[in-house]
């Protein structure tokens, strides 16, 4: 009963573009079923990832290990919320990142759970950048 | 069922058939001679209405299979093409939506009679289990039928309870990948919860025999908890038993029947009538109310694992119950205390249900926490603490000395308890859907609402015309074809009118013989054409929001009706919620933003929008369409007439629904009368 040979080619990895997302913007795209939030970070949600405490965390993880060095701008993390499965809202919340509708649970502009009953911050897909604006997931 | 039988057919075909297969001696000794305590009430009528619910079940769900297709890009559609071609298809639909209600509703009852009477003890703790097992693949059953329509309550259900498996240490998200045959729920998912849906209920009656089985063995309880003695304690199950039985069944139909035909979207959430779509979350997922207190335990345990284990451990718990209550007395009728605990955790379980329903916040939270601990504090603390400090009352010495001693007892006022905390319940799911700081749409007079409601054709020619100049430039009908306008129940049009209507439309066919797509005049089977060829080019050319196909839009929309109106509802038959917001909507542009309210650029504002920034621009304005029959061309009236139109584009069979509905109310009041009157004649020597 584990996915069969079809859905696992149809899982194989994408590649998107980056150009057309604005800084502040983001878009969503889908792999393998799941959303994936890729988001062109401002300065200050940059900063304000930074300036937490890791260790005061619920999930504690720094952002600089939940971006790729050299595009820190670049956040990409699958929007999933780790206690249920919804899909959490961009730009909304407490924390200027991910907010969830389901159960309340709220998101940095890291992707790191800060309130709610999530247990996890939302994971960051395999990827890397093929070229300064181009990623391939997967 | 208990032991050979020594009955012996006078039929000469049936006693060779006995000598081969005794089963007409099985039939006859368990469901025949077999001896049934005479003092049983009518609570014990339930075990025969669950039989009947099932048989129910799996017949309409058999014919309902046969034009069901599951695939995640046509279920949503089979269902409706169900509903709306297949012959009596809505009343299947029904039948079997609501009866998954029905069937929990009176597997409750019938539990919560095991709890108060004791049926779980000695020697009875195998049937107790069993039934426990039956609850247990009954939701499961419950479940993955409520993900088949495939709609957005039925995709996020799903997600969320696939997700409960991702709570389990190490082997979690592997299991939660076998269950989905994906990286997400999807088709496979779709495609084998639709192969168990099938087999569960199967898997169901053959426990269910077994549950049978162990009963006959031990024999029933009774409301006195004294084992039947001598002969005189018993009555033969047929006629008795039977006749009884059959009288319960005919009064739940008659309930069961209530929401058939008149209320069969009360239990449901508006938001399943919106086919599924794995990039959006509705704000509010709530299960099916059967499964709300355990929600509600689920969502008041903060830490994810552990509020898993609480959900399940609260119904397993339910397995250990013969060893947690050790008294030796089994009926609280002759346990006081036990009696007022037993009330006390009847009102937990519906409150819990109500809360289950709640945005899970402030109050809500930390009454769930505080109820969470009252429900295993009774099974876990209060039992096995009764049966030791409590002192019970004398028990008769047998079923007849007890009911020699009965007299008029408060069961009508336990069961009118028992209705309102009931009703409290079912409503609770309205509640929770009320749409954020928006007003309540208006309440209109409309022509289909009410038992006898029907469509006033005037208002549905005059929506039809405002729906094909206003409204068809942005929204589709995609579920509605030109030859619907003929048919009965509807706008009242020819046969020939609908055809001429058709052909004013250009359909695209094709491909032809050389391999071209092709315009051609629409036909009456045709369905009327969208405006936009995909959701992502309607969405492109309206900013951002896609305008939603209107032919269930007045079912798929909703606001919450909130306490106490949910309980009148039921019994007004009140469900327009959906019809008052669209003609609200409709008239509730204003130009003028109210201080302290911001609308995004491009957006308009509306009183009775969720949000209030509503995409659309004012739609109707005075005058703008014409109206041959004299009707008043203003902004109400076109409002009214569209939404009367919509209501029909959403249930074209509503009115053969309601004249059925009526057709079916009298005659099971009149079966019902008469099995009273038999059931009182055969037992007129046994009281």
């Amino acid at each position: 009963m584990n996915p069969d040979a079809s859905t696992i080619a149809a899982g194989a990895p994408i590649e998107v573009d980056l150009t057309p997302v604005a800084e502040g913007q983001d878009i969503k795209v889908f792999w393998r079923g799941k959303p994936i939030y890729i988001s062109h970070r401002t300065k200050k949600q940059i900063d304000e990832a930074r300036a937490v405490n890791v260790a005061s965390l619920p999930d504690p993880q720094s952002d600089e290990a939940r971006v790729k060095p050299g595009h820190e701008q670049w956040l990409v993390v699958i929007g999933i919320c780790t206690h249920l499965g919804c899909i959490p809202i961009a730009h909304e919340g407490n924390y200027d990142g991910f907010f969830c509708p389901c159960h309340g649970s709220q998101y940095d502009s890291s992707g790191r759970i800060r309130q709610g009953p999530a247990p996890a911050n939302l994971p960051v897909p395999p990827y890397q950048f093929v070229s300064d604006t181009k990623i391939q997931i997967g | 069922m208990s032991g050979p039988s020594d009955y012996q057919p006078s039929n000469p075909a049936l006693q060779w058939i006995e000598r081969r297969l005794p089963i007409i001696g099985l039939v006859h000794s368990s469901f025949v001679v077999y001896p049934t305590p005479r003092n049983l009430n009518y609570w014990w009528t339930f075990g025969a209405i669950l039989s009947f619910m099932l048989g129910m079940q799996i017949l309409t769900g058999v014919v309902l299979a046969m034009h069901y297709t599951p695939h995640a890009d046509l279920a949503f559609k089979s269902v409706e093409l169900i509903v709306r071609d297949v012959n009596y298809g809505w009343l299947l639909r029904n039948m079997h939506a609501c009866g998954a209600s029905m069937f929990f509703f009176a597997v409750y009852v019938h539990m919560l009679r095991g709890l108060y009477y004791g049926s779980y003890k000695e020697p009875r703790e195998v049937l107790w289990i069993l039934g426990v097992i039956i609850y247990l693949l009954m939701m499961a059953t419950g479940f993955m039928g409520y993900v088949l329509p495939w709609g957005q309550m039925s995709f996020w259900g799903a997600t969320v309870i696939t997700n409960l498996f991702s709570a389990i240490p190490y082997v979690g998200e592997s299991i939660v990948t076998l269950l989905w045959g994906g990286y997400s729920v999807g088709n496979p998912t779709l495609n084998r919860f639709f192969s168990l849906h099938y087999l569960l209920p199967f898997l169901i009656a053959g426990v269910v025999v077994l549950h049978v089985w162990a009963l006959h063995v031990a024999g029933q309880n009774n409301p006195d908890g004294v084992e039947p003695k001598t002969e005189k304690d018993t009555v033969p199950f047929t006629p008795h038993a039977t006749i009884k039985d059959g009288f319960g069944v005919a009064c739940f139909l008659l309930l069961y029947a209530w929401f058939i035909f008149y209320m069969p979207n009360y239990l449901g959430d508006a938001d399943n009538y919106i086919p599924a779509n794995p990039g959006v979350t509705p704000p509010h997922i709530v299960p099916e109310w059967y499964y709300l207190p355990f929600y509600a335990i689920l969502r008041s345990i903060p830490n994810k694992l552990a509020g898993v284990i609480g959900m399940f451990s609260a119904i397993i718990i339910l397995c250990f119950l013969p060893w947690l209550d050790a008294a030796k007395t089994r009926s609280s009728k002759y346990r006081p205390l036990a009696k007022q605990f037993f009330w006390i955790f009847v009102a937990v379980c519906i409150l819990l249900g109500y809360l289950g329903a709640q945005p899970p916040e402030g109050i809500y939270v930390i009454a769930g926490r505080v109820l969470t601990v009252c429900y295993f504090a009774y099974f876990l603390i209060v039992l096995p603490l009764l049966s030791r400090i409590e002192t019970p009352r004398p028990v008769p010495n047998s079923i007849s000395e007890a009911i020699l001693a009965k007299g008029g007892k408060a069961v009508a006022s336990v069961a009118i308890a028992l209705v309102a905390a009931g009703a409290l319940f079912l409503g609770s799911l309205q509640d929770a859907r009320a749409s954020e700081g928006s007003d309540r749409p208006p309440g209109n007079k409309w022509s289909f609402s009410g038992p006898f409601g029907k469509y006033d054709r005037g208002a549905l020619q005059r929506g039809l015309k405002v729906y094909k100049e206003v409204c068809s430039s942005c929204h589709g009908l995609s579920y509605i074809a030109f030859r619907n306008l003929a048919e009965a129940g509807g706008p009242g049009y020819s046969v020939a009118q609908a055809a001429a209507f058709a052909s004013d439309y250009k359909v695209k066919d094709g491909p032809n013989d050389a391999g071209d797509m092709f315009e051609r005049p629409g036909r009456p089977a045709d369905y009327f054409p969208s405006p936009f060829p995909n959701e992502q080019a309607a969405r492109a050319a309206n900013g951002g929001a896609a305008p939603p196909d209107l032919s269930l839009i007045t079912k798929a929309r909703s606001y919450g009706r909130g306490f106490p109106w949910f309980i009148f509802d039921f019994f007004t038959q009140y469900q327009e919620q959906g019809p008052d917001y669209v003609a609200a909507v409709l008239q509730g542009f204003e130009d003028k933003v109210p201080e302290g309210v911001t609308i995004p650029e491009g957006s308009y504002f509306n009183k009775y929008f969720p949000g209030h920034a509503i995409k659309m621009p004012k739609p109707l304005s005075d005058g703008q369409v014409t109206y041959d029959d004299g009707s008043p061309t203003t902004v109400a009236q076109y409002s009214k007439d569209v939404t009367t139109f919509l209501m029909w584009t959403a249930e074209p069979h509503m009115e053969a629904r309601k004249r059925l509905g009526f057709q079916v109310f009298v005659f099971l009041i009149i079966f019902a009368g008469l099995m009273y009157f038999t059931k009182k004649k055969v037992w007129s020597d046994s009281h």
